[in-house]
């Protein structure tokens, strides 16, 4: 269950009185005010909101790309808001996977090489790696494309590709920012329909970013931010009222 | 290696980029190879002489001459094992482009003194016999085709007259360095040459002593013997005395250091150019990496790896061009006492190669660790 009142117990991800201040030439930018979140282990939680309104960069803090100005955030215990740089890097490959608007991936790559990178870092064989992949790129649909270059392939074709490598190491939840930003109708659909086979299918916890309604709605939960606080949909034409 | 076909597949990128890189790196170590083969054809010399020998020259220069007279009186000295003694002849053969160093050579104590120079007893026994006999260096008998039995003939500079000889023998070299550039002649027949007011004089002595060790103290007592006589000695170190000698052609090591200077700085810019461009139209990438968990030292030497990979196969490339091309033979047809690039001058090479991998990666390698994922993938 998701929530943002700060109350929840024993969530998979924890955030409390979060908060992250920029400073651009000499200017202070207060862009997440003491923000909680308790998201559950197999949610599926949407973020919306303006540009500029905190979106991406609470996924980045989510995601131990960031450090926040406050607050803390437990992912299945561990504290990672005080983590060094490199105990950090070592929690994101094991917990987290990333999946980005403009897929990311590495052109000199096959989707086979771009879905390894991820286990390169870990004991596994070569032939244990090769199950992985394989695995992943299954789920995704793309066993028959698995030795071709990302420029062989469609855009929604390269993001399964990226969800491939998002999974493969099987983390603990997945990031997406804007996953269907730079796709068609059609593939945003298949994208979507493939991240709820892994929300449902393999219980897998999903925190989107999406400017998409249409996107949004297909998560169990949307969170509306602005002006760097987090409101649930239905609250919001309650909350934007209360603000005007 | 797990990580090689990240690594290889980065490198191979931009294939025309990394041709024009390895490129650079290969024609820059053929360079450097070649500046190595001058510079050991001048200073092999100074390098493989003789630890205990020492050379004996007049004290206003080597032009002027040394009386015969000394050589049982430093033969005698106390340290000094034994002594022969040579004169500069400098005649020409067909044409004064065609140098040779001609040395008019004591037949009886010559070869005890210079054994690292080899050629047949037959051979050397006919030289000793025939008053007209010469031997000449490998690489001048290549030069100018000559086989054993050829008569030389040789047009005197300083001393008139063409001087006919036979040639009775070829002397190898007994270490790559030795200089098979020589033509030895009786100097028997050289003093029956000279004018009168010439004869009974020497261009100088070489001496070999017991004790290596003890050569200053010999070389000393040499110059104090002769002392505020008519013709007092210089005696140095055959190895003082060889790098005396190619100062004589200028300051050959610095020329050739700076050459290298310019040519290295110059692959820096261009390779530490090539790499600062690799790394920023990949910043995107990795970002990634390092947001999927790859580590920030990992970053580093993925870039730096890329660069001494491009350097180590660009310089090893260019290293064996170079010594490819010296194997096919002199072209300056013996100019050059000796014609070889060594051993050690090839792993200089490599190790320049390698430094200036590492200098030109390091700096887009500290930028890509020093990266933050969150800036580098707002620019993308």
């Amino acid at each position: 269950m998701v929530r943002v009142d700060g109350a929840g117990t024993s969530s998979l991800i924890r955030v409390r009185g979060l908060d992250k201040k920029y400073y651009r030439g000499g200017e202070e930018i207060h862009v997440l005010q003491e923000l909680n979140l308790d998201v559950d282990e197999g949610d599926f939680v949407a973020f919306m909101g303006p540009s500029g309104s905190g979106k991406t960069t609470l996924l980045n803090l989510l995601g131990g790309l960031d450090v926040p100005s406050a607050g803390s955030i437990t992912v299945a215990g561990d504290e990672i808001t005080h983590m060094s740089r490199g105990t950090l890097t070592e929690w994101r490959a094991r917990h987290v996977g990333f999946i980005f608007q403009m897929y990311n991936l590495i052109p000199v790559l096959t989707a086979y090489q771009n879905v390894e990178l991820p286990l390169l870092l870990t004991k596994l064989s070569r032939a244990e790696r090769r199950k992985h992949v394989e695995t992943a790129l299954g789920v995704v649909g793309l066993a028959d494309r698995m030795h071709h270059f990302p420029r062989q392939l469609s855009g929604g074709q390269e993001q399964r590709v990226t969800i491939a490598r998002a999974i493969v190491s099987d983390p603990t939840f997945l990031l997406c920012d804007e996953p269907t930003g730079d796709l068609d109708r059609k593939s945003a659909d298949e994208i979507m329909g493939l991240l709820l086979t892994l929300v449902k299918q393999y219980r897998k916890t999903v925190l989107m970013v999406t400017h998409d309604p249409v996107v949004a709605e297909r998560a169990d939960v949307t969170l509306h931010l602005d002006k760097g606080v987090l409101v649930e949909a239905g609250k919001l034409e309650a909350f934007s009222g209360g603000a005007r | 290696m797990k990580f090689g076909g990240l690594m290889f597949a980065n490198l191979f990128r931009k294939k025309l980029r990394l041709t024009l890189t390895i490129g650079s790196f290969a024609v820059a170590l053929m360079l450097f190879g070649f500046l190595a083969v001058v510079k050991t054809a001048f200073s092999g010399g100074v390098e493989i002489a003789g630890a205990d020998r020492l050379v004996v020259i007049n004290r206003v220069s080597i032009i002027q001459p040394l009386p015969l007279s000394y050589m049982d009186k430093i033969g005698r000295m106390p340290g000094v094992k034994g002594i022969t003694h040579a004169n500069w002849f400098g005649g020409v053969y067909q044409d004064e482009r065609n140098f040779f160093p001609q040395f008019a050579v004591d037949v009886s104590t010559w070869r005890q003194m210079y054994p690292e120079f080899k050629l047949t007893e037959a051979e050397w026994n006919n030289f000793v016999k025939d008053r007209q006999g010469a031997i000449a260096g490998a690489a001048t008998a290549k030069r100018f085709g000559w086989k054993v039995g050829d008569r030389i003939p040789i047009k005197g500079t300083f001393l008139p007259g063409v001087w006919e000889f036979n040639l009775d023998g070829i002397y190898h070299g007994s270490r790559q360095a030795d200089d098979e550039s020589q033509f030895w002649f009786q100097w028997d027949l050289f003093e029956e040459k000279v004018p009168d007011r010439l004869k009974g004089n020497v261009g100088w002595y070489t001496v070999r002593v017991d004790n290596p060790d003890d050569s200053l103290r010999v070389a000393r007592a040499i110059d104090a013997e002769f002392a505020n006589s008519p013709y007092e000695t210089h005696t140095d170190t055959e190895k003082a005395f060889a790098a005396g000698w190619v100062k004589q052609f200028g300051n050959i090591e610095f020329l050739i250091l700076t050459i290298g200077a310019v040519v290295f700085f110059t692959l820096l810019l261009v390779t530490g150019n090539t790499m600062a461009i690799a790394v920023r139209e990949r910043t995107g990438e990795l970002a990634v990496l390092k947001a999927i968990g790859y580590s920030d030292r990992f970053v580093l030497f993925l870039v730096l790896l890329e660069s001494l990979v491009i350097a180590l196969i660009g310089g090893g490339f260019g290293l064996l061009c170079a010594k490819g091309l010296t194997l096919l033979g002199d072209p300056t047809h013996g100019m050059l006492p000796v014609f070889y690039l060594p051993t050690k001058a090839m792993l200089t090479g490599l190790i320049a190669a390698l430094l200036v991998g590492i200098a030109s990666g390091i700096l887009p390698a500290v930028g890509a660790m020093r990266l933050r994922v969150v800036n580098a993938l707002r620019r993308v």
